[in-house]
């Protein structure tokens, strides 16, 4: 085997990670999109929110700092504490659930029965909103974002892999991050099965996203599982937000992963949790190996940009729904 | 009163099936004109070309053109930035390419390249559809800006990656390049915008129009009775992606003059102009006019007052437009989710009844 494939390897190892966080931040759109019906846009601006909001609460920055300095001519920055990581992660999923409550009594309680074009573009309105909202309260330097994960490369993995090639083959190398990313979006994706197979909430949402009028006529409450929905999307988007923040920083393109997820989305299926996974780890390996093998020598390098996209627009004219979407059945 | 349909009296098909019907509206459209072509060129300066008047200009057509496709087909396309690149860089290699050529003709050429490279990108639309597509668009609006970032053909190997408008004369007055004139440059876009929004109009009007509603409204009834989707959707495609080349090119020529690609024509103007498609109203000419000058004005009169009047630092301001954007965009969307056109249009009703109650 030569150094060239196993470098191949490498690429498409790391792909896979990389495929965990996306279709983790995907996870987050399908969950809305199947109980409401609403393309959330604005799921990669609650990751960065709440990045922003951890690391505020964790080094004790005055929240609208700056706003209250430049109107009342004050020198006020940070409260003079730091919190402990896990209670930090605690209050932020605290402030997610009001977010939750928020956007649903603000929001789509006002917009139900519109049409979807018009939720979308108040999902895009809400990111807009939050992205500045964000910056105002937190300031919009870049952050470094510190709960304690392991960075840097797994020496573990890399020495008990060194074997497999030649002389110049030191093992593969990944980083810790992501493999915590990848164990951790196990987990979520494991708890959320469990909570929505048996819990009565739980089950209350399947039956939300089967038919809205059919589980308001046996008594469940739409909003409350709005409210319910918007707070899970929201702990998704911590957990999207402490991974992706971790690796490179806390800052305004933390909120693009948005876009990352979006081929994602289209290619697994708008309606499909399974689909998000299957879908990300497609497009993380894809991208990847597209750049690695054809587009860093013959194109020029940086096509991650587009191939995701490309990739699920040409899935997409072979199979309209995704890979695990629901089938378009339509009717005159 | 003054704003009937009675005692106007239609004596042929050509005046029953007019755009204004009501005396009114054409007197006031014929003023509106007078005023834009005869009064405004010679009080304009530099601070309102550039500021509002220019952009203004500019996003109308590209409004237009994405309420072509999105208002009137029901195709909802997230990658106006990357048709405005196409246009922008089509107009470029000509002017390079043919320095002879008028900048009319540039600017028309421009338009029918992005139209080509429209119905390329619109071909999906035939077979993925709804939010689908939308995400599908965007996948344009990557791979074209990428494109001209990285073959260096498209800025003629120019070292800085940018595109520089060269000089361009009408009637021996400068409108591109660095000598200009407001009051030039102003007539020029003044002049493409007007005879694109009466095209837009009629195009809308006529049968292309019913065709392309018809596919927005059901697009497998608009089968049944006999609309081609194809022909339909790919000429929307077309005639949206040649509005928003044209908007496109003359953003660069008539207003940046220099341009690099991420930075003009990103992600962030797709959204722009789909903002003020849904703001102005889907499926309206006047909307997309109402529209554009909303988004361009807001930010400006913002950045006025909390800068100007109460002198705060620019990143706030900048932060705090942000949350006014998003803040106003929820707010109307809630109120009015017709747009800026529905209001205009409950007023002209309310008008038509005026001073009586019923």
């Amino acid at each position: 085997m030569s150094a060239g494939f196993y470098y191949g390897m490498e690429v498409f190892l790391n792909g896979l990670m990389t495929g965990v966080l996306y279709s983790l931040v995907a996870l987050g759109f399908v969950l809305i999109f199947k109980s409401s019906g609403i393309f959330n846009y604005a799921q990669g601006v609650m990751a960065l929110f709440a990045a922003l909001t951890l690391v505020g609460l964790q080094d004790g920055q005055v929240p609208f700092a700056h706003l209250i300095n430049s109107i009342f001519g004050t020198q006020v920055h940070h409260f003079g504490w730091h919190l402990p990581a896990l209670l930090a992660i605690l209050l932020t999923a605290g402030v997610m659930v009001i977010l939750a409550i928020v956007v649903e009594r603000y929001i789509l309680r006002h917009l139900v029965n519109q049409p979807d074009i018009i939720l979308f573009m108040a999902t895009i309105g809400l990111a807009y909103f939050m992205e500045g909202f964000g910056d105002l309260m937190w300031g919009s330097e870049i952050k470094k974002l510190d709960v304690g994960i392991p960075q840097g490369g797994n020496l573990w993995i890399e020495e008990s892999t060194a074997f497999l090639g030649g002389d110049d083959f030191y093992g593969f190398y990944l980083d810790s991050l992501d493999i915590v990313a990848a164990v951790f979006a196990g987990l979520l994706v494991l708890s959320l099965v469990l909570f929505s197979q048996y819990t009565k909430t739980g089950r209350a949402l399947r039956a939300v996203a089967d038919d809205h009028q059919a589980a308001l006529s046996v008594g469940i409450s739409l909003r409350f599982i709005w409210v319910v929905v918007w707070s899970i999307a929201g702990f998704i988007a911590l957990v999207a937000g402490i991974m992706w923040g971790s690796k490179s920083g806390v800052q305004f393109s933390l909120s693009l992963i948005a876009l990352k997820a979006l081929p994602v989305l289209m290619l697994g299926g708008f309606t499909s949790i399974p689909g998000a996974i299957v879908g990300g780890l497609i497009i993380g390996v894809g991208e990847k190996m597209f750049e690695f093998l054809i587009g860093a020598p013959f194109l020029g390098g940086a096509t991650e940009n587009w191939f995701a996209y490309m990739l699920a627009l040409v899935f997409l004219v072979f199979r309209p729904q995704g890979l695990f979407g629901d089938k378009i059945i339509e009717r005159v | 009163m003054f704003y009937r349909e009675a005692g106007d009296f239609k004596t042929s098909y050509a005046d029953d099936s007019q755009t204004f019907p009501i005396k009114f509206d054409r007197y006031r459209y014929w003023v509106v004109l007078a005023f834009a072509f005869l009064v405004v060129p010679f009080i304009i300066n530099d601070y309102w070309l550039n500021a509002v008047v220019l952009p203004f200009l500019i996003y109308s057509v590209a409004a237009i053109g994405l309420n072509i496709l999105t208002g009137y087909c029901g195709q909802v396309s997230l990658g106006s930035g990357g048709f405005m690149a196409v246009g922008a860089y089509a107009c470029y290699k000509f002017m390079t390419s043919f320095p002879g050529m008028d900048i009319f003709s540039v600017i028309l050429l421009s338009g029918f390249v992005t139209a080509a490279v429209g119905i390329l990108f619109g071909l999906p639309s035939l077979r993925i559809k709804g939010f689908y597509l939308a995400v599908a668009t965007l996948a344009a609006q990557f791979f074209l800006v990428w494109l001209f970032n990285k073959v260096p053909w498209f800025y003629n190997y120019s070292a800085s990656g940018q595109i520089n408008a060269p000089e361009r004369t009408v009637f021996g007055y400068a409108v591109t390049g660095a000598e200009t004139q407001a009051w030039a440059v102003y007539l020029v876009a003044l002049v493409i915008v007007v005879l694109l929004a009466v095209i837009a109009r009629n195009l809308t009007r006529g049968s292309l129009g019913r065709k392309w509603m018809a596919i927005r409204d059901m697009d497998i009834a608009a089968e049944i009775i006999g609309v081609n989707p194809m022909t339909a959707k790919l000429s929307a495609f077309a005639i949206s992606s040649f509005y928003v080349g044209i908007s496109g090119a003359m953003f660069f020529v008539l207003y940046l003059g220099a341009v690099e690609v991420g930075e003009a024509f990103g992600i962030g103007k797709s959204f722009i102009i789909l903002f003020m498609v849904i703001i102005g109203g889907l499926g309206s000419i006047f909307g997309s006019f109402a529209g554009a000058a909303f988004m361009v004005l807001m930010p400006v009169l913002l950045k006025n007052v909390m800068v100007g009047q109460l002198g705060w630092a620019t990143d706030l301001a900048a932060h705090f437009e942000f949350v006014i954007v998003g803040g106003l965009i929820i707010v109307f969307l809630i109120l009015e989710p017709h747009g800026l056109a529905q209001l205009w249009r409950l007023a002209k009703e309310k008008l038509r009844l005026w001073p009586f109650p019923h």
